[in-house]
C-alpha cells in the first residue's frame, strides 16, 4: 500500500489585501500514500481549507509543488461542507453534472451512476428533487456526484460540519463505507477531533495562521472497524487527548 | 376525514374571503353612484369632472366606431415589442457584465445614473433622433425596462451561491459552462419574477411616449381628450388604461407561475 500517490513539498501561500500580506501558509510537505485516509486538523481559521483549495486546483499556490508520482492517478474529486446540489435538477442528474462538465457522459459512466445511487440507498430518489432528500442522503448524493467522475483522491472540505449532530455521525459512517469500498484516498479537513480519530489513518495536526505542519499522527486502534465502532476502542480518548493538546486553539 | 373543528376552520377562511370580495365591490360600486348622483344633482361639473354614464356613453362610442380596439392594439403592440426587447436585451448586457467583471466596474456608475434619471426628460431628444413615430415610443419604454432588467438580472447573477461555483471549478469547468449550468438556472426565477416589473415598467414607457407624440394609442386618447377639453375622454382612457395593463400583469403573472412551476 505505500506508494505515494500524492506528494506535497513546500507548499506557501501569500495573500494580497489592501492592507498588505498575509502568509497563510507556510511551508507544508506531506506525502499521501495511495490508498489512505488522512484528516487534517488545525485551528479556526488555520489555513486548512486554502490548503485544500490548493490541491484542487481552485486557487492557486505562491510558491512550492505538488505531484503526482504516478500520472495515471492524479484525478481529484472535492466534496464541499454544502452539498450544493442544484434544486432545478433531478438527483441523477446532479450526480451527472461532473460528468457533463467533462464531456465525458457516456452511456457505461450514466449506469455506473445509476448503480452507485442504488447500492447507497438512494433507489427511490434517482429522479426526485434534492428538496425531497433528507441532510444526510444529500451528503451522500454530493459524494456519489463525486465519485462518479472516477477520481483518484477524494478532497472533502468539512464534509459533514453542516449536518446535525445524529445524521452527522450516520453519514460519516456512509461516506467512510463508501470510501474504503470504493478503495479511494481521501483527504478530510475537518475541526472535530473525534470524527478524525474515527475515520482517518493518519491525522495532521497544523498550526495557527501560519499554519504548518505541527505535528503528525499514526492512529492505530483496536479492533479498527467502521467510524462509530471506532468511537469505542480504547485508544481513542488517548488520541483525543493528545490532539486536543496538540491544537493550540488559543491560536 | 376533516374533523369538525377542521371545517369550521376552512368556513371562517372561506367567509373572510368572501367579505373581502364582497366589500371590495361595495365600494366600487358605492363610489360609481355617488360620483353619478353629485353629477345628476349638479353638484359637480360635468364638463371637468365628467360622471359615469357619460364615461359609458364615451366608451360605447368608441367602440362603435372601431377605432377603440385599434387604440388598445397600438399600446398593447408597442408594450409588448419594448417588454420582449427590454427583457432580452437586459438579460443580455447582464451577461456581458457578469462575464467581464472590468466591464461591470466601468459601467456601474452609468446605469446609476441613468438608473435613477427620470426617462421622459429623454423623450425631446429622443423624437428628434428618431422621429415622431412609433419608435420613439418604443424607444423610450425600452430605455425604462431595460436599465431594470440590466440591474435586477445583474444582481441575481453575482448572488449566485460561490460553492455552486466552486463545485464546477473542481470539475474544471469553463466560464460558459459555468454560466450555462449554475449562473443561468440559479438566476431563471429572478429573471422570471423580473418580468413582472418590466411589463409595468414598459407600459409606463409606451404611455408616456405616446403622451409625447402619438397619434393612436390609449395614451393618444387621454392626451387627446385633454387637449379638447373633453374630460369624458380623459376619464374614459384612464379607466381602458387601467382594464388593459391590468390583463397584462396577470398574463405575466400566469406566465411566471407556468414557468417557475415547470421549473
Amino acid at each position: 500500500m505505500n506508494n505515494t500517490i500524492l506528494s506535497i513539498k513546500d507548499i506557501k501561500k501569500k495573500y494580497f489585501t489592501k492592507s498588505g500580506e498575509i502568509t497563510a501558509i507556510d511551508n507544508i510537505s506531506l506525502d499521501i500514500n495511495e490508498g489512505e485516509f488522512i484528516a487534517i486538523v488545525g485551528p479556526s481559521g488555520c489555513g486548512k481549507s486554502t490548503l485544500l483549495s490548493i490541491l484542487s486546483g481552485l486557487i492557486d499556490k505562491s510558491s512550492g509543488e505538488i505531484i503526482y508520482p504516478n500520472q495515471k492517478k492524479k484525478k481529484l474529486g472535492y466534496m464541499l461542507q454544502q452539498d450544493c446540489l442544484f434544486p432545478w435538477l433531478n438527483i441523477l442528474d446532479n450526480c451527472l453534472i461532473g460528468l457533463k462538465i467533462e464531456k465525458n457522459l457516456t452511456k457505461e459512466k450514466k449506469e455506473r451512476v445509476i448503480k452507485l445511487l442504488e447500492l447507497y440507498g438512494l433507489k427511490d430518489f434517482i429522479y426526485k428533487y434534492p428538496k425531497s432528500l433528507s441532510g444526510g442522503m444529500r451528503q451522500r448524493v454530493a459524494l456519489i456526484r463525486t465519485l462518479a467522475t472516477e477520481p483518484d483522491i477524494l478532497l472533502l472540505d468539512e464534509a459533514f460540519s453542516a449536518l446535525d449532530y445524529q445524521s452527522r455521525l450516520a453519514v460519516s459512517d456512509d461516506v467512510y463505507k463508501i470510501i474504503k469500498k470504493e478503495k479511494k484516498t481521501a483527504i478530510m479537513i475537518t475541526h472535530d477531533i473525534a470524527e478524525a480519530i474515527s475515520m482517518a489513518n493518519r491525522i495532521v495536526v497544523l498550526s495557527g495562521r501560519p499554519c504548518k505542519v505541527k505535528k503528525i499522527f499514526d492512529v492505530n486502534l483496536t479492533n479498527a472497524s467502521t467510524p462509530i465502532e471506532n468511537r469505542k476502542c480504547k485508544e481513542f480518548p488517548i488520541y483525543y487527548d493528545q490532539i486536543w493538546k496538540e491544537i493550540d486553539y488559543r491560536g | 376525514m376533516d374533523s369538525l373543528d377542521y371545517k369550521k376552520y376552512k368556513k371562517k377562511l372561506l367567509i373572510n374571503k368572501i367579505l373581502v370580495i364582497f366589500t371590495q365591490i361595495t365600494l366600487l360600486i358605492l363610489l360609481l353612484i355617488i360620483w353619478q348622483l353629485l353629477a345628476n344633482f349638479e353638484l359637480i361639473n360635468t364638463f371637468i369632472s365628467s360622471s359615469p354614464k357619460k364615461v359609458i356613453e364615451t366608451i360605447i362610442s368608441l367602440h362603435e366606431q372601431q377605432n377603440l380596439y385599434h387604440h388598445i392594439w397600438i399600446t398593447v403592440y408597442e408594450t409588448v415589442i419594448s417588454f420582449g426587447i427590454g427583457t432580452i436585451l437586459g438579460t443580455f448586457i447582464a451577461i456581458l457584465l457578469w462575464w467581464n467583471n472590468f466591464l461591470y466596474k466601468v459601467f456601474d456608475p452609468y446605469l446609476t445614473i441613468i438608473n435613477s434619471l427620470p426617462k421622459v426628460a429623454l423623450g425631446p431628444i429622443i423624437i428628434i433622433w428618431a422621429g415622431a413615430n412609433i419608435n420613439s415610443i418604443i424607444i423610450m419604454a425600452l430605455l425604462i425596462s431595460v436599465i431594470v432588467t440590466i440591474i435586477t438580472v445583474y444582481n441575481g447573477f453575482v448572488s449566485t451561491d460561490q460553492n455552486k461555483i466552486n463545485l464546477l471549478k473542481s470539475f474544471k469547468a469553463t466560464k460558459f459552462q459555468i454560466l450555462r449550468y449554475v449562473i443561468l438556472p440559479s438566476s431563471y426565477s429572478t429573471i422570471i419574477s423580473s418580468l413582472k416589473i418590466n411589463i409595468s415598467m414598459s407600459l409606463i414607457g409606451v404611455i408616456m411616449g405616446e403622451f409625447l407624440v402619438s397619434k393612436e394609442g390609449i395614451g393618444y386618447l387621454i392626451m387627446y381628450g385633454s387637449q379638447v377639453f373633453n374630460l369624458n375622454l380623459v376619464i374614459a382612457g384612464i379607466i381602458i388604461l387601467m382594464v388593459v395593463s391590468y390583463l397584462m400583469y396577470l398574463i405575466v403573472v400566469y406566465i411566471e407561475k407556468k414557468l417557475i412551476k415547470e421549473n
